[in-house]
């Protein structure tokens, strides 16, 4: 098994920068709005990213730093951006992001968000600074950052109460929408942050609103310290970049740190830790659920049995993916990843242990390194993200899409794949992908083998 | 006459940038820093660099900074080749920390060699990003450097992010494929009856489509600015004898170099449109002095003028009367933009451009009706305002616009550079026009 490099050149990213994972977090919070500390570019060129993947409209605010703010520094283009943004939008918390210029040249963000509040007599509005320069890490790091300082700047000690906390790492809205459906069935009181079920798949209403409904309520994040236990789907989130490792430091809150609830293993480890800090009875509807999932993997596990599997895309996702595969037999060959994901080999290592494949690792991968290690592989499925199209354009391996972005079909914010029933529909897509495969190839290889070219 | 209503911002420093036909004499303020805080829609220099020279099928592009820039750039537009595919690949040199603090000049000339060995290429953009200038790297040395010792060119695009706005970025790509140009010796490649064909970047095989048209005149392209190029048809750029401009906000600067520096002079032209399509092969051909391509572009333009006619006519009498908003990157698109939406009977009752220079504006002023919202470097809050108070049906944009208006309920025309179908020409125009009526007169309106 493979461990990270030094690289000169990446070929083909297979990660992006750490403001762009720095804006979902705030998308999930309550009339929140985000400020990109930067020049225009970078904030442009992230919310045409996401907004190709959701569909929706993004909006994000730059402090259009120019030449002059680049030498002399950018405290006053982000004060103005800041008086401007409050305008237009009128939002209940911004947040702002640090990019690689800003970082560079050295701007105290701290301090002038401090001076802004106090100069504009705000001093209790929730100003939010994320240090995010595009070369301290990927999206993952920049994603798992913000939810931790969205944490750290709101939360305080407040008195004991039975909402459990949830923290999602970067899923699509409709896996969100699964698990407060799975929560509700089980009954239980609950804080998910981020939340951008809504807001970032919202349905089609007028009047239009800038600032979409929904997100996790600022008060609820308040009282976040207050939880009987965090709940956090982030195995491979840093210590230093962990919220619920913050939650657990500062305010004694227990962590229960699980992988996103995908596939049998997965999902009975969040019900499991469900039940324990509840004592509530696992539902009938979950029960059903829970056997439809079984009837699924019997019925489909030998079609998937032929699948050698490459998954890539954001550690987190990689590792309850490669843990469903592993559990329904479309071993993979190759778990790769753009992070630098130190917690992701430690994971990987003993789940593919039991393997019967010979499974490679790529931390800090790109998409001309995965290739590479493909053609000698010979993996039959990709399953992650649109970027990795070329796997199936240069190498003839289909691409079942998963993770973030998907920008060359529609739909990444509906994709479900979490608890049982969603594990099943993620399945039927991976098990159809080998059998529209199979359908393809099966008459014209049997005949190349057997009638035109016979070895004997 | 219904009273003219006055189009005003949320935000005062935007009000100079917004006009309202017949109501406002003073010019409008375009070409200038983006406010802050009140979410552009615009990229940045390196945007408008990496736009114009991507299509070069050839080259190695290399974005020599951290990796957001190269991610959010590799393969997104629709240029096609009819060659190479390694435009096609991002390159990037993925700065760490580490590279920051101490550097990345050495990483670059690594990352030179390592790519050049692995993909044989005669040409390397070295595109630079913001944290490039302020860490001091040296890009013209390392580029030097590397040239000399592979033997190959190797240019840098001075395009970090905040020296200016996109059109700086237009400027550095034009900069660096006049480098390219530039012949070592002082010696020229002898003129060919020929035509470069600026600021088209092969969309869907637009350029391909105008190369069919000309060379049924009689002409050829020598190379088109830059879809569908290579290295050594931009080499040999100077051999033609005339230079066609089509999206004259990214090359009208590289047209007036090359004019000056070669001796090419240069014209503007466009082939969005029948009416424009039509009187650009005119012009094109009495620029030559020649009757025969004259006679042949006017048999082309009866010939495929009736081909399509029907077409058009039949989309005109189901759009006709609609109202259309138009945000786009550059002044020519949006005056094209115009001119196509009165040939199936729309009217522009908003326009505005990322990158409008004041004689592009002065030209959509002149041909848009009074009452029409203008407006320069927009804001989705202004979008929202002035499509909704105007009562627009549709809104031509780019990928950030589109879920907008899906979101207010309207139809929506992808005028970016990811589309898969041109829109160039005669069979452009028919495009065009199926695709407002699908988006217009899609059943999915009844429901909401």
């Amino acid at each position: 098994m493979n461990n990270e490099h030094y690289r000169n050149v990446n070929e083909n990213p297979c990660h992006m920068c750490m403001p762009m994972g720095g804006i979902l977090p705030f998308k999930g919070i309550e009339k929140s709005m985000v400020i990109i500390h930067g020049s225009q570019g970078c904030s442009t060129y992230m919310r045409r990213h996401i907004a190709e993947h959701f569909n929706e409209p993004i909006d994000v605010a730059s402090s259009s730093l120019n030449e002059k703010g680049t030498i002399y520094g950018g405290e006053k283009n982000l004060k103005q951006g800041l008086d401007n943004l409050i305008k237009l939008y009128n939002p209940g918390l911004i947040g702002v992001l640090t990019t690689c210029l800003a970082e560079t040249i050295g701007e105290d963000i701290d301090r002038i968000a401090t001076s802004y509040l106090a100069e504009r007599g705000l001093e209790n509005y929730p100003l939010i600074t994320v240090p995010t320069p595009g070369y301290g890490g990927s999206h993952s790091e920049g994603y798992w950052l913000a939810v931790r300082r969205i944490i750290a700047a709101l939360a305080r000690k407040t008195a004991s109460h039975s909402k459990i906390n949830i923290i999602v790492p970067n899923i699509s809205p409709a896996d969100i929408r699964e698990i407060k459906r799975i929560l509700r069935l089980m009954q239980v009181d609950y804080t998910l942050c981020p939340d951008f079920s809504d807001t970032l798949d919202r349905p089609y209403a007028r009047p239009y609103k800038k600032i979409p409904d929904g997100g996790t309520r600022i008060d609820d994040i308040k009282n976040i310290a207050g939880a009987p236990a965090t709940i956090q789907m982030g195995l491979t989130a840093d210590d230093a970049f962990s919220p619920g490792k913050y939650l657990e430091n500062e305010f004694g809150v227990p962590l229960y740190n699980i992988p996103i609830p995908m596939g049998i293993e997965g999902t009975d480890k969040f019900i499991g830790v469900l039940k324990e800090l509840t004592g509530n009875p696992f539902p009938a509807e979950l029960e059903m659920e829970r056997g439809r999932l079984l009837d699924c993997m019997i019925d489909s596990h030998k079609y998937n049995f032929q699948g050698r599997s490459v998954i890539f895309g954001e550690p987190e996702l990689v590792y309850a993916i490669a843990r469903t595969c592993m559990e329904n037999g479309i071993f993979p060959v190759l778990a790769a990843t753009g992070s630098k994901a130190a917690k992701l080999h430690g994971l990987l290592l003993p789940l593919l242990a039991s393997s019967p494949e010979q499974a490679e690792i790529l931390l800090e991968a790109d998409f001309t390194g995965i290739r590479e290690r493909c053609r000698e592989l010979k993996p039959n499925i990709a399953i992650g993200h649109s970027d990795g199209k070329f796997l199936t354009e240069r190498e003839g391996i289909p691409l079942v899409r998963m993770g973030f972005p998907i920008h060359d079909q529609v739909g990444g914010q509906r994709l479900l794949s979490v608890g049982y029933a969603g594990t099943t529909m993620f399945l039927d897509r991976v098990t159809n992908t080998l059998l529209e495969q199979k359908h393809k190839n099966y008459r014209a290889s049997m005949y190349e083998k057997y009638y035109a070219r016979p070895a004997i | 006459m219904e009273a003219v209503k006055l189009a005003e911002p949320a935000v005062e420093e935007r009000k100079d940038f917004i006009r309202t036909k017949g109501k406002q004499k003073q010019q409008l303020k375009c070409d200038a820093d983006s406010v802050a805080g009140c979410v552009s829609q615009r990229a940045c220099v390196y945007c408008g660099a990496r736009v114009v020279l991507n299509p070069v099928t050839d080259a190695i592009h290399l974005v020599h900074g951290p990796i957001g820039c190269s991610s959010y750039t590799w393969d997104i537009r629709g240029s096609l080749s009819s060659g190479s595919d390694l435009y096609r690949y991002s390159f990037s040199t993925d700065l760490g920390e580490r590279d920051v603090i101490f550097g990345g000049e050495k990483k670059l000339a690594l990352a030179i060699d390592e790519l050049v060995q692995k993909y044989p290429a005669k040409l390397v953009f070295v595109y630079s990003t913001c944290i490039v200038g302020v860490i001091g790297d040296d890009l013209e040395a390392v580029c030097k450097a590397a040239a000399r010792k592979h033997k190959i060119e190797v240019i840098p695009v001075q395009s970090s992010g905040f020296i200016g706005n996109k059109s700086a970025g237009y400027r550095a790509a034009c900069d660096a494929l006049l480098r390219l140009i530039r012949s070592p010796d002082g010696e020229l490649p002898s003129k060919t009856r020929s035509i470069n064909y600026l600021g088209d970047f092969n969309l869907a095989g637009e350029v391909w489509i105008i190369k069919n048209y000309l060379k049924e005149m009689g002409i050829d392209i020598n190379v088109a600015f830059t879809g569908d190029s290579s290295y050594k048809a931009l080499k040999n750029a100077t051999r033609a004898s005339l230079n066609i401009i089509q999206c004259a906000g990214s090359m009208y600067y590289l047209a007036q170099k090359l004019e000056e520096l070669y001796g090419i002079p240069y014209m503007n032209i466009s082939f969005l449109g029948l009416e424009d399509t039509a009187s650009s092969l005119r012009r094109i051909a009495e620029a030559f002095n020649d009757p025969e391509a004259g006679r042949r572009a006017e048999e082309l333009i009866t010939r495929e003028s009736a081909l399509v006619r029907d077409q058009i006519h039949w989309y005109r009498q189901r759009l006709e009367g609609k109202k259309a908003a138009i945000y786009v990157g550059g002044g020519f698109k949006a005056i094209s933009l115009i001119k196509q939406f009165r040939e199936i009977g729309i009217d522009v009752v908003m326009i505005g451009t990322q990158t409008g220079r004041p004689e592009e504006y002065d030209a959509i002023t002149d041909l848009v009706d009074e009452g029409t919202v203008i407006l320069d470097d927009a804001n989705p809050s202004e979008l929202e305002k002035f499509m909704v108070e105007k009562g627009a049906h549709l809104l031509v944009g780019g990928v950030k616009e589109r879920p907008l208006a899906y979101k207010l309920g309207m139809a929506f025309i992808d005028h970016n550079h990811n589309r898969k179908h041109p829109l160039s020409g005669y069979a452009g125009a028919v495009n065009f026009a199926a695709e407002v009526y699908s988006t217009l007169c899609s059943p999915v309106w009844n429901y909401i």
